[in-house]
């Protein structure tokens, strides 16, 4: 247990939830900002205090600071039990950074009715702290639900370009992808016949009597569908980057860089343990669709893109490519390197959002060929920027480059073809990153942006906008160079894993 | 008269039972009579009468919700007092609290008599109450018909405007038309079972336990099995079911917006109350039959309703065709019960979806009668247009009643859809589960559009004028916190089952 006198992963949900809740019973405005500060640094701060204490914290299955509520569902064998394991720690921390940031950014951005925003960015992050701290199944895609919803919202009132028809599409989409999971889940509930969502008792269940092989493949193949385009999968990836080019800074930074890592934890923690022979009977179709789509499709599309936010909304469509690839090779590396690349591209893609806005005030577009020579004016805002897009392209001293490196390592025993074209992808990913780097701050100014700068003359990177950056950036490198911080839960929360598959294996 | 006679008297009084229904009715003739004893100007709070009777009955029955008749029949067989039952009265009484709510915000823009709707509405009420606990054909049949001739008049109520008369008329000939199918199976089914000849035949066929009995008896006899599919197609009518669901879109424009939330909810909780009851219980050992006409029926249902919805203008066709969608979800929570491997939860299951879809329509319903205009016709979705900037209170209500409507968490329709699917699953409905799914995702896209209305889009007068929006009815303290409690309860239900999760498993 945690040495605080009350349950720091409920606190981290119920706080933003509750100021949320406040806000829609007539909150003054005033209050509601000066509030959400708080709101936004609790997560923080109970993240932080768990990391700290996750190593000597008493575990049970790998899980610390287990509690358990009941909503009194106890008959259907549905609770909310909260608790984190070395996979869930990493991201509990991301939700927490990333939101604090995107919070901080969305206070400082003075939106239209900015209460309202502050109210459905908050209920996102209430979602975001419960997807993490599940150990149920149901509430695990119940508080996903509940962060997603928000950003329908957000999209279609605050958004910019196209945004009543992306939010629409957003909508259908997102609400296939996550009907298709619960058909899964469900069957899954019924077919494992232990009459319980709990992840840890499921496991002991589906350890002592594992489901027959064509059950799981069916079961994975509902999960793969139905998360893969909640995390944008090739072909069903489309909605990702209209929505993301239409969504406001902050709902994208947390969409991208936290919500839409929900399929993929999903399939690491939930999949991956107890229906190990269904992932490995579609870990080829699996790998090839996210080779040949993801990275190599979705990367040449990234790089004929012309509007910056677009532009980032494909690169996050291809980077999850590398995710499933590591989920297909398997092993310990394989879903180690991805929730490493998960936080890594979490941090990131969140800090190209924040940077894409800031260049967004000074230019008056998005549009990639009216832009230049912004370095000269906004120096720091370019370095931020670079810096950024270095580290989404997985240079080393990045957090990124450990996740790619390690999902190739474990590739190349999956399928060394595999690992050749997915390696390509990097050079992909280098041409638009440095490309559109280039083309924003260095190189002459085009004539319309002139004319821009010369009525507002753009100001460097201020110091409200500079903060939520530093954040992520500080983040990105922390991991970049102490990769053990993050390793060491992973491992630990995998091996188990892995050797109760070969004992199952064996004792088939 | 001795003793021993008043003690016997005594101990067959059964009216006790059904004191909730009796005081429904007492209270519908004492307003009729308060119409004529009381000077004019106090007519307008009559209506307070109604509702408080109607609170008061609630509360009553909450009190006394474990009564000592429970698990008993009563009036020779007549009914039987099921833990279902209790259920289905508290369903009924707060469906008749908020149409009567509703029916304050709407009749008060017209010019029609007020005090013969609560009348209807409560008897209607007390009608649906005894019909979820009927145990006999002739019970069940005369309580239905009850519902049916209130409805008849309710849905013509606003007489001088041709629509609604209109509505009234087709709802009419429907519902003669079902009623005589309906009938007529009831009487094949007594004929069938009355045989002489025939093993298990009884001589009161159409108490359930003795139908039960007969068609254990005889699994395969064909006439029973005609005169089962009859009282389906009967049922099916009222549920508002494919293909037997023509009447809906019609006769739900017509009528006043209180009418159609009263039918949109309580008749379609009535037929569900009933083929609970007669899935569950008496048609059991025809499932080779009933289960596969009721699966069909919930596939076409859902996919009819939800496409039919998508390319409607008109909110009140949009909601009875989204409706026809809930009845095809609700299907397939009876599909789970009537199936070869019964779900456990099921029954509990299509009670929460009740209540979710209770709470969430009339929430929607309330929205549509503030917006309605004078003549309760200003019902197309251009009329939502900028609906959020000018109140964004009924706005936020009509969001949360249709999100919980397309089952978005963490709304209580999810639960509710929720609990049924995993039901369906259990019994063996795989199909038409994934044929759910895609249901509700088409369905995300007309609710959605008209939530965009409301929220996204701007006022644009019709081309050739220049008019200005129509008025809208502000919003009073009781329709405020009466729409409040409903957008909580959803919130609030969605989170917390707490109890209500307690009946889930209860069989």
């Amino acid at each position: 247990m945690s040495p605080l006198p009350f349950d720091p992963l409920l606190v981290s949900i119920a706080a933003p939830l509750a100021l949320a809740l406040a806000i829609a019973l007539g909150l003054p405005k005033r209050w509601s900002v000066m509030l959400a500060y708080g709101a936004f640094a609790i997560p923080v701060l109970m993240a932080l205090h768990v990391w700290w204490h996750f190593g000597d914290a008493a575990k049970d299955h790998g899980y610390a600071f287990l509690t358990r509520y009941s909503t009194g569902l106890d008959g259907l064998g549905i609770g909310l039990k909260l608790g984190l394991n070395g996979i869930s720690l990493p991201l509990f921390v991301l939700a927490a950074l990333v939101g604090f940031a995107a919070g901080l950014y969305a206070i400082q951005s003075g939106a239209e009715r900015l209460k309202i925003y502050l109210m459905l960015l908050l209920v996102m992050q209430g979602g975001l702290m419960g997807v993490f701290a599940s150990v149920d199944i149901f509430f695990f895609y119940f508080f996903h639900e509940l962060a997603l919803i928000p950003t329908f919202i957000m999209v279609g009132i605050w958004g910019g370009r196209d945004r009543s028809y992306a939010a629409m599409k957003l909508t259908i989409y997102l609400t296939l992808g996550a009907m298709v999971s619960l058909l899964g889940l469900i069957m899954l509930y019924v077919k494992s016949g232990a009459h319980t969502f709990d992840l840890i008792a499921l496991r002991d269940h589906l350890a002592a009597h594992p489901l027959a092989a064509t059950v799981q493949n069916n079961i994975a193949g509902l999960l793969l569908f139905g998360l893969g385009v909640l995390v944008s999968l090739w072909p069903l990836h489309t909605w990702a980057p209209l929505g993301y080019g239409a969504a406001p800074s902050s709902a994208a930074m947390l969409h991208a860089g936290v919500l839409k890592k929900f399929g993929v934890y999903g399939l690491i923690q939930v999949a991956l343990p107890l229906l190990p022979d269904g992932l490995a009977y579609w870990a080829h179709p699996l790998a090839w669709l996210a080779v040949i789509g993801n990275v190599l499709i979705v990367g040449l599309i990234t790089i004929a893109q012309r509007d910056l936010k677009q532009m980032i909304g494909y690169s996050s469509v291809m980077h999850m490519g590398y995710a499933f690839l590591g989920i297909a090779a398997g092993g310990i590396i394989g879903p180690g390197g991805v929730v490493f690349l998960m936080v890594a591209h979490g941090l990131s893609v969140a800090l190209l959002f924040l940077l894409a806005t800031a260049i967004y005030h000074r230019t008056q577009t998005f549009a990639l060929d009216e832009m230049g020579g912004l370095a000269q004016k906004t120096p720091v805002l370019a370095a931020f920027f670079v810096a950024a897009t270095l580290a989404s392209i997985g240079l080393p001293g990045f957090a990124n480059f450990w996740g790619e490196l390690a999902i190739f390592v474990a590739l190349w025993k999956f399928s060394p073809l595999i690992t050749a074209l997915a390696v390509a992808g990097v050079v992909i990913s280098a041409v638009y990153g440095l490309r559109s780097a280039a083309r924003v701050f260095f190189g002459p100014s085009t004539a319309g942006l002139a004319m821009v700068t010369a009525a507002h003359p753009p100001v460097d990177i201020t110091w409200k906008e500079r903060f939520p950056a530093l954040i992520l950036l500080a983040a990105l490198l922390f991991i970049g160079f102490w990769p053990k911080s993050l390793t060491t839960p992973i491992n630990a929360a995998l091996t188990p894993q892995i050797s109760a598959k070969i004992g199952n294996a064996t004792g088939r | 008269m001795t003793l021993e006679a008043v003690k016997l008297a005594a101990e067959a009084n059964q009216w006790g039972a059904i004191f909730p229904e009796l005081l429904l009715a007492c209270l519908a003739l004492a307003l009729l009579a308060l119409e004529i004893v009381l000077p004019k100007k106090l007519h307008a709070y009559i209506p307070d009468v109604a509702l408080a009777g109607l609170v008061g009955t609630l509360g009553g029955l909450f009190v006394n919700f474990q009564s000592a008749t429970l698990g008993k029949e009563s009036f020779n067989g007549l009914l039987l007092h099921s833990p279902g039952g209790q259920v289905m009265r508290v369903f009924f009484l707060l469906t008749a609290i908020l149409v009567c709510i509703l029916a304050r915000i709407s009749l008060a823009k017209q010019k029609v008599p007020r005090i013969e709707f609560y009348h209807l509405v409560l008897i209607i009420t007390g009608a649906m109450m005894l019909l979820a606990q009927s145990n006999h054909f002739v019970m069940f049949f005369v309580a239905l018909e009850t519902v049916t001739i209130g409805f008849y008049i309710l849905v013509s109520y606003f007489r001088t405007k041709t629509a609604s008369l209109e509505a009234g008329l087709k709802y009419l000939v429907m519902g003669a038309l079902s009623s005589g199918m309906l009938l007529f199976g009831i009487v094949l089914l007594y004929g069938v079972a009355g045989n002489p000849t025939l093993p298990g035949h009884s001589a009161s066929a159409m108490h359930y336990p003795a139908l039960a009995q007969f068609l254990v008896a005889n699994p395969h006899n064909f006439l029973a099995g005609v005169g089962i599919v009859l009282v389906l197609v009967g049922v099916a009518f009222k549920i508002g079911a494919f293909p037997f669901q023509i009447w809906v879109p019609d006769v739900y424009q017509g009528a006043p917006t209180p009418v159609t939330a009263f039918l949109a909810v309580g008749s379609k909780a009535a037929g569900f109350a009933v083929l609970l009851v007669l899935t569950r219980d008496v048609f059991a050992s025809y499932d080779w039959l009933v289960t596969p006409a009721l699966t069909a029926m919930a596939a076409a249902t859902i996919l009819f309703g939800n496409i039919a919805a998508l390319t409607q203008h008109n909110v009140k066709r949009l909601i009875g065709l989204s409706g026809v969608s809930h009845a095809g979800f609700l299907l397939l929570g009876v599909v789970a019960l009537a199936g070869p491997v019964a779900s456990v939860s099921a029954t509990g299951a299509i009670y929460f979806y009740l209540f979710a879809y209770l709470i969430a329509s009339f929430a929607v319903f309330g929205v549509m009668a503030h917006i309605g205009g004078a003549d309760d016709s200003d019902q197309t979705l251009d009329h939502y247009a900028g609906l959020a900037k000018e109140n964004p209170f009924l706005a936020t209500i009509l969001a949360i009643g249709l999100g919980s409507l397309a089952g978005i968490p963490p709304l209580a329709g999810f639960m509710g859809k929720f609990f049924v699917f995993i039901a369906a699953f259990e019994g063996g409905a795989r199909w038409t589960l994934a044929l759910a799914v895609v249901g509700v995702v088409i369905s995300i896209y007309y609710y959605f559009g008209w939530i965009k209305a409301a929220f996204f889009e701007q006022w644009t007068p019709p081309a050739d004028t220049a008019a200005p929006r129509p008025s809208r009815t502000p919003v009073n303290l009781v329709s405020g916190i009466a729409l409040g409690c409903l957008a909580l309860a959803s919130i609030f239900i969605g989170f917390y089952q707490g109890p209500l999760g307690h009946w889930l498993t209860m069989k």
